[in-house]
């Protein structure tokens, strides 16, 4: 993969992408930050970050260790509620509501913002329970919703196939990469506007996330997806859009064949060609 | 020299001398553990063995010889010194010590006491004659002696060698009637007096609350004139079964020959060890077994049964349980999940630990002061007013029993339920959140369920304090006798205000306040060790329990 291209360390055209002329200008917004901060205690962790996610695009966050990306991304969902003396300043507005505002239902929210970690986190339950508990949770326990909802959800995450014979085993007893497209599975069954997705395939091995990346192709056509990752050639491959964040700013934002070949700032240019981070 | 140190210090670093003392000290502990359920195995589970009853002559020196006949249950050897230092005519001379040994002679209405001790030395022609019998009585412990003869009504059936088939067969009768007279007092009449107790209550509650007017007086009259018919009909029957239950009486004969005369409504069992085979031995060994652990005690406590203690035990257990567990969880689930960490929080965390510091008797003393006396004299006042001025829940008894072991051992489930729920990665949550759950529907469909093996264990460690614990119960609900089980056939079937006897005060009373101590200390062994099976059963089926939770709510590994 590694060609001898000496400016920058990705090669766009060896990747086989299909994408072009994408144009932030012509994109339906999903999700607005017009300029946020956030704090953990005194110490503030994003710095008036302002950006527009597109719509039923694929939005890649990358930057080194601690450059507060999937601490932006957790915001999208109202993640870092979870987390003591985490502040936020500013507004998020999700087709044009604020996520902030007061009496905003978070339940309801994270049901249209689902997400998918670092590491596969399955309920120690059945496969088929996995999938529908979040439709059990909406109070939806006709059988035959339910089935319809597993078969539906398993076949967009590329699982069905895999596992349609033993829904009921456990889903602990799944490889890793199966159980990291049985959470897109639990994720997609909800039905969800937006898929934030938090270095998804950090913990698999190359094969599965070849999987997982090909799904993330597949799903863009029904959802907005926001993916952090560490590994640039990954966002190279599966991104519509990147962005570019350091220190807890956000550094450069563009269509991801721009920020690749011909970054606009100095920093993100050090980073993609492994000067830094 | 110096290679020597060398290789002591290799030796040292290489850590063998530490797994040495590692391997050393789980072999003193498992050697401790298997001793002591060794000695309590063997001094109490020999205790039902039928020994062999011996005849001896016995020479006191300068008295007349006498015959005695029992079973030696004792030999030791005591100095010569101190048996001459007690006042018996020991010889001066001969060895340092002499052998002394523990006589069970029985037939304590005649002789006195069951024991006595008598110096080997002075006994001589051990025989066991094959007729000499045992007489199980159900008063007045064994009886040693030859049989007579036996007689129906004062009248003579069969003597010599034809009486010991009679009897035999006379004593199944016996204890056929037995088992009929118990019934029905236990049960038929039993059942009369809670009726009757009923209207008595029913007809007090009327007076005070001044209700009771002619027409419902005069129901509970004829119900009562009802019951007291029944009762009329089981009394005659009572009578009839008492007179063919005393029917029977056998003539004995004790071994230096005096007569006596046994009614055969005493007798338990008759036997002659000493023609018994080993099989039939063994026989009698298991029915003897069978006997302790399902039978009601006699002669306080020092014979017959334990099985209302161990029913008792096995019921506050349970209660105690019932009590603690949902107690222990929620509340445990209020200070990790739910209450805002900081300094308040550490400072109960420390309260709570620090209550299962402390003393059981103390929480006793809390048990007899806050709950019987405050809340159970409460509860009397305002809804057992008619059974005034007698106690109901106003006095020690399984439900308060119950409640003060469950406080006792609210720390222990707290604080596993805590470490369960700590345990819980934090994926798991998130995973449940981020697919719309509110934090309540993530904690009982994800985390409760994952955390319940942390219950078991806590509960696990519960039930072995509250099984093992007696200080607090002598306080709030444990006697030496309890004439009736807590669950039976009456209204309302679970009774929750009557007192219960316990394995481990039964071991206290037996061991300590028994009047009759060498025939009691055997039981103290056997009764421990059915305490110790009794808290294993139990806690074996909780660790079932819970790793079968395990296996099913099995963590995520990676």
């Amino acid at each position: 993969m590694q060609h001898d291209t000496p400016t920058h360390g990705i090669d766009m055209a060896a990747l086989g992408r299909d994408r072009q002329g994408l144009n932030m200008a012509d994109e339906r917004v999903t999700i607005d930050v017009p300029g946020l901060n956030l704090y953990y205690g005194d110490k503030q962790a994003l710095f008036d970050v302002s950006m527009k996610i597109p719509k039923q695009r694929v939005t890649a966050f990358i930057g080194p260790s601690g450059c507060g990306k999937s601490t932006l991304l957790r915001t999208f969902n109202r993640m870092n509620d979870l987390v003591d003396g985490c502040r936020v300043e500013g507004e998020i507005n999700l087709d044009g509501r604020n996520i902030y505002r007061k009496g905003e239902d978070v339940a309801e929210l994270r049901r249209r913002v689902g997400m998918v970690f670092q590491k596969p986190n399955p309920f120690p339950k059945s496969i088929y329970e996995n999938v529908v508990y979040g439709l059990r949770i909406q109070g939806i326990n006709q059988k035959r919703v339910l089935d319809e909802a597993v078969e539906w959800s398993l076949k967009n995450a590329a699982l069905w196939d895999e596992v349609k014979d033993r829904l009921h085993d456990s889903a602990l007893g799944l490889s890793g990469g199966q159980q990291q497209r049985l959470i897109i599975a639990r994720t997609v069954a909800v039905q969800p506007e937006v898929l934030l997705l938090d270095e998804p395939c950090s913990a698999l091995d190359p094969i599965s996330t070849l999987k997982v990346e090909e799904l993330i192709y597949e799903l863009k056509s029904k959802y907005t997806i926001v993916i952090v990752t560490h590994n640039m050639q990954q966002a190279a491959r599966v991104s519509d859009y990147t962005a570019f964040m350091y220190m807890g700013k956000l550094i450069e934002f563009g269509d991801t064949d721009a920020l690749f070949t011909n970054p606009a700032k100095k920093q993100t240019e050090d980073y993609i060609t492994g000067r830094y981070g | 020299m110096s290679v020597k140190q060398n290789n002591l210090k290799t030796w040292f670093k290489s850590g063998t001398p530490w797994i040495w003392m590692n391997a050393g000290a789980v072999s003193i502990a498992v050697i401790m553990t298997l001793g002591l359920m060794m000695v309590i195995a063997v001094r109490g589970l020999g205790h039902f063995w039928p020994a062999d009853i011996v005849e001896v002559d016995y020479q006191v020196p300068g008295q007349e010889a006498k015959v005695m006949a029992g079973e030696i249950t004792q030999i030791e050897e005591v100095p010569r010194a101190r048996l001459a230092a007690s006042g018996l005519p020991v010889d001066a001379e001969g060895g340092e010590f002499m052998t002394r040994e523990l006589f069970k002679v029985g037939n304590r209405d005649l002789y006195g006491a069951d024991f006595t001790w008598v110096v080997g030395e002075w006994l001589s022609n051990q025989r066991t004659p094959e007729n000499l019998t045992a007489f199980e009585r159900r008063e007045w412990g064994n009886f040693y002696g030859y049989l007579v003869n036996v007689k129906e009504n004062g009248v003579l059936v069969a003597e010599g060698d034809a009486s010991w088939a009679e009897l035999q067969a006379r004593i199944e009768r016996v204890e056929q009637l037995h088992n009929k007279l118990q019934r029905l007092q236990k049960k038929d009449i039993g059942r009369i007096n809670a009726g009757l107790e009923r209207i008595r209550l029913k007809t007090r509650k009327l007076e005070l609350e001044g209700r009771l007017d002619e027409v419902s007086q005069a129901e509970l009259d004829a119900e009562r004139a009802q019951w007291d018919a029944e009762y009329k009909v089981l009394e005659t029957e009572l009578i009839a079964l008492n007179q063919a239950f005393n029917r029977d009486s056998v003539t004995l004969k004790t071994v230096e020959g005096r007569e006596a005369t046994l009614s055969l409504g005493k007798v338990v069992r008759a036997f002659q060890p000493n023609a018994m085979g080993y099989l039939d031995k063994l026989g009698f060994y298991f029915a003897k077994l069978w006997e302790f652990v399902s039978d009601d005690p006699r002669e306080a406590n020092t014979e017959g049964g334990i099985f209302p203690a161990i029913f008792g035990t096995v019921m506050m257990t349970l209660i105690m349980a019932v009590i603690v567990t949902p107690f222990g969880v929620v509340a445990a689930i209020y200070l990790r999940e739910y209450a805002k960490q900081g300094p308040l929080t550490r400072v109960i965390r420390i309260a709570v630990n620090n209550l299962a510091g402390v003393p059981a008797i103390v929480y006793g003393v809390f048990g007899l002061g806050f709950f019987v006396y405050v809340l159970g004299g409460s509860l009397d006042r305002m809804f057992f007013p008619e059974a005034a001025p007698a106690p109901t829940f106003g006095t020690p008894g399984l439900l308060w029993a119950s409640l003060t072991l469950a406080i006792l051992t609210l720390p222990v489930v707290i604080v596993a339920t805590e470490e369960g729920l700590a345990r819980i990665p934090r994926a798991v949550r998130e995973g449940s959140l981020a697919l719309g759950a509110t934090k309540v529907e993530t904690l009982w469909r994800v985390v409760l369920p994952m955390a319940s093996p942390a219950m078991m264990t806590g509960l696990i460690l519960a039930v072995a304090r509250a099984a093992g614990e007696v200080a607090p119960l002598m306080l709030v609900g444990v006697v030496k006798l309890a004439p009736s089980l807590p669950l039976d056939g009456n209204y309302p079937y679970l009774h929750l205000d009557q007192k219960i006897m316990h394995l481990g005060f039964h071991i206290y009373d037996v061991g300590f306040q028994s009047p009759n101590v060498e025939a009691a200390r055997p039981l103290v062994y056997a009764t421990a060790l059915l305490l110790v099976l009794v808290i294993v059963l139990l806690n074996f089926s909780a660790v079932y329990i819970r790793n079968h939770l395990r296996e099913k709510y099995k963590a995520l590994d990676h």
